[in-house]
């Protein structure tokens, strides 16, 4: 067992160090929460500055290791956030390039890189949340187009969005996980309605997309026709992999945070409170661990992450909730103050459990998958 | 070409299988319940007889037969497994027979409780053939010369195996008291105001005046209660207290495992019903997280990281064993199962070593600003 990085990846790590040092200072200022517009050209340029300094393709790429410096090291300097590319690099992005053609791969990978095209994800639907392989958004052949319609939900930014990765329902009368097809779907195409959706947290995150006899090219198709439940797979299982280390530096952050506010308020004198804290500190301490034990697994098997990233998001969605429990007791009555960063925090936490896979699902998950007992009701 | 080769290595792996089966064939699930059985009839008859002595022959055999641990990148070194008959004898000042008294190490003379067990002194020496309390100290010592994450390891399958009798003392003592590296001194250390095993061992560490025997809870954990001194505690002695716990947490996961999957109830396995499945999943997800922070701890050997391995372990230890039980439903309450072992086990170590409050205040100091 060895926690120690080659001389190469030390070298890797001291470069960004210092490219990161040099380049955070001349940044913009952070738009608003509510300004789409404003917020997609900042995450955009982020990009930009990263493709121009060769840091682009890391999530794709680098070796496990590399990706987890990169994170690490981003988080720590207080880089942006991957924000508005975050479907584009960690979902459409690795998608394409695993199943996509080579015209594909050349038409839509370089713009993603460069921060020049904004994707968003057509996943969920009203009715197809946890089991997302009941999606019923439909789409018929018509020449050498599909015509696509229905819903979808819980899109993230679907305003500022080029593209939608889409998953529709092509063949109808098959077992449901396989009349799936994925498209990449052009969000100025005609029949696209797009209402915000807001949520607990305030400021629309999401939003619910409507199709309305939408044409999209079957060029468009990555993968085969009733194939898209693998193709999706691919993207499923790189979410839950290293998505969330960088989130895990910045809960430490938090975490230390808490403590220097409760020793200048006098709840440190609290002994319960501290103690808290401490079981805080070795919760994302391990959870720390675990992630470089997954991107470890990860490395040695060559491919990517499987059923540890399960574990890990069960456990770490439940750590950053009370994570900024603990900050409510640390903040007192402020606690109730939407003008103190960890009110909305707190707030925007709540989906952890939810998204991506519920707690429910993840159990599940890991008891069917990993100790092997029979399927449930 | 690539690093955080934060798993296994194939030797690592070898040692874990290799005490695993010899802990098998030594102290079964039949030796488990006869020792349990000895303890509850008061009973005082040596359990060399209970699972045979083929165990140090056969840990003798996983360690020379190719999968024999080594040192990192140093070729093995063959020292693994042969070893002098009386390592350890560099202690000196601190030699078994010396009277008893602060800091000191003394032969005991406290009396036992009624029905406490007696240590088997057969499976001692066979744990000492094996390597268990020599195993970090230095091959030029007469030891087998591995490191804090083989020590980890090897206390995790003892922990899995619910192996009586004062191993992290003991290990502790390995080179400082005589006779402890072989197994055949038994040594156990005041902790606080608790002692196990003080009337079974030859020595002990620390200040005994004063002992008196408890009923203990654990059937195979005797306890003293000795007037409470300032709490010091090794961090090693936290780390494969640590590891013990983890050893305990993958355990019951797999026994509410297999019992979910065999019990049928409603016509179905009871593991079909997602309120055991998610009960059993949540049991894994407490080890794994466990075993990461468990294993980062053996590698760093960092106070803090420590102190969070010992906050999980005992987390995953105690947690598992309790809903374990649950998934065994009646029969997890019986005296008959297993199940109550490892949570009465589990319960006894979440004792030692200043317990989870010092831990936990531990970590709350590492929040500095500068971590912020």
């Amino acid at each position: 067992m060895d926690l120690s990085y080659t001389p190469e990846e030390e070298e890797f790590r001291a470069r960004l160090r210092e490219w990161l040092g040099r380049t955070l200072p001349g940044l913009p200022p952070r738009p608003s929460p509510d300004d789409w517009p404003g917020r997609r050209a900042y995450d955009l340029g982020w990009q930009r500055r990263l493709y121009e300094a060769g840091y682009a393709g890391v999530h794709w790429d680098a070796t496990p290791s590399v990706r987890l410096i990169f994170l690490e090291e981003t988080e720590k300097a207080g880089a942006p956030y991957v924000g508005a590319n975050f479907v584009g690099l960690l979902h459409a992005g690795p998608t394409i390039a695993a199943e996509g053609t080579d015209a594909q791969r050349a038409r839509w990978l370089p713009p993603i890189l460069r921060g020049e095209e904004v994707w968003c994800q057509g996943f969920s639907e009203p009715e197809a949340g946890s089991d997302l392989a009941a999606l019923r958004t439909r789409a018929r052949r018509d020449g050498d187009d599909y015509v696509v319609t229905g819903s979808k939900i819980w899109t993230s930014h679907a305003e500022v969005a080029d593209w939608c990765e889409l998953l529709v329902r092509t063949g109808p009368a098959a077992p449901k996980h396989r009349g799936i097809t994925w498209l990449a779907l052009p969000m100025d195409a005609p029949g696209i309605t797009v209402r915000p959706l807001r949520t607990l947290a305030g400021p629309a995150e999401f939003a619910e997309v409507f199709l309305d006899e939408v044409r999209v090219p079957v060029a468009n198709r990555v993968g085969d026709e009733d194939d898209g439940w693998r193709v999706t797979m691919v993207t499923l299982s790189f979410e839950r992999g290293t998505a969330f280390a960088g989130e895990v530096v910045a809960c430490r952050r938090v975490l230390a945070e808490l403590a220097v506010e409760a020793r200048k308020n006098g709840r440190w004198d609290d002994p319960a409170l501290r103690r808290r804290l401490g079981r805080l500190n070795a919760e994302f301490r391990a959870l720390w661990r675990l992630t470089q034990w997954n991107v470890s697994a990860a490395e040695a098997s060559g491919g990517v992450p499987d059923t540890g990233g399960s574990v890990f998001k069960l456990r770490y969605s439940h750590a950053r909730q009370e994570l900024y429990d603990a900050a409510a007791e640390v903040l007192g009555p402020d606690c109730l103050d939407l003008d103190r960063p960890w009110t909305p925090d707190r707030l925007s936490a709540l989906a952890y459990t939810i998204a991506a896979g519920t707690s429910q699902v993840q159990h599940s998950i890991i008891a069917e998958r990993i100790l092997g007992l029979p399927k449930g009701r | 070409m690539s690093a955080v080769r934060f798993r296994l290595t194939d030797d690592q792996r070898a040692l874990r299988d290799g005490v695993r089966e010899a802990l098998a064939r030594r102290f079964d699930g039949r030796a488990l319940r006869a020792a349990v059985e000895e303890a509850d009839g008061g009973g005082a008859a040596d359990m060399d007889g209970a699972a045979g002595m083929d165990g140090a022959a056969g840990m003798g055999g996983a360690r020379t037969g190719g999968a024999q641990p080594g040192r990192s990148g140093a070729g093995g070194g063959g020292a693994g497994v042969a070893r002098a008959a009386a390592a350890g004898g560099d202690g000196g000042s601190a030699g078994a027979g010396r009277a008893g008294g602060p800091g000191g190490t003394a032969r005991t003379a406290a009396g036992r409780a009624a029905g406490a067990p007696r240590l088997d002194r057969g499976l001692w020496r066979a744990l000492g053939d094996l390597g268990f309390f020599d195993l970090r100290v230095p091959e030029t010592d007469g030891g087998v010369g591995l490191g804090l994450a083989e020590a980890v390891l090897v206390f995790e399958e003892a922990g899995r195996a619910l192996l009586p009798g004062p191993l992290v003392a003991t290990h502790l003592a390995a080179g400082a008291v005589p006779g402890a590296a072989t197994g055949e001194t038994v040594v156990a250390a005041v902790d606080g105001g608790l002692v196990e095993w003080l009337a079974e061992a030859d020595a002990v560490r620390g200040d005994t005046t004063g002992a008196v025997p408890l009923r203990s809870l654990d059937p195979l954990t005797p306890l003293h209660r000795v007037p409470a001194g300032r709490p010091d505690p090794d961090p090693v002695a936290i780390l494969l207290t640590a590891a013990e716990q983890l050893g305990t947490a993958g355990r019951v996961c797999e026994l509410a495992a297999q019992h979910a999957r065999a019990r049928e109830q409603f016509g179905r396995p009871i593991g079909a019903f997602q309120a055991v499945a998610h009960l059993c999943a949540g049991i894994l997800v407490r080890a794994e997280t466990a075993r990461a922070a468990v294993y980062a701890a053996a590698v760093t050997a960092d106070p803090a990281d420590i102190a969070a391995a010992r906050i999980l372990a005992d987390e995953a230890a105690v947690r598992g064993a309790r809903d374990c039980l649950q998934v065994h439903g009646g029969m997890g309450f019986t005296w008959e199962s297993e199940v109550h072992l490892h949570l009465k086990r589990a319960w006894v170590r979440t004792q030692r070593a200043g317990g989870i409050t010092e831990s936990e205040e531990l970590l709350a100091a590492a929040l500095t600003p500068e971590t912020a």
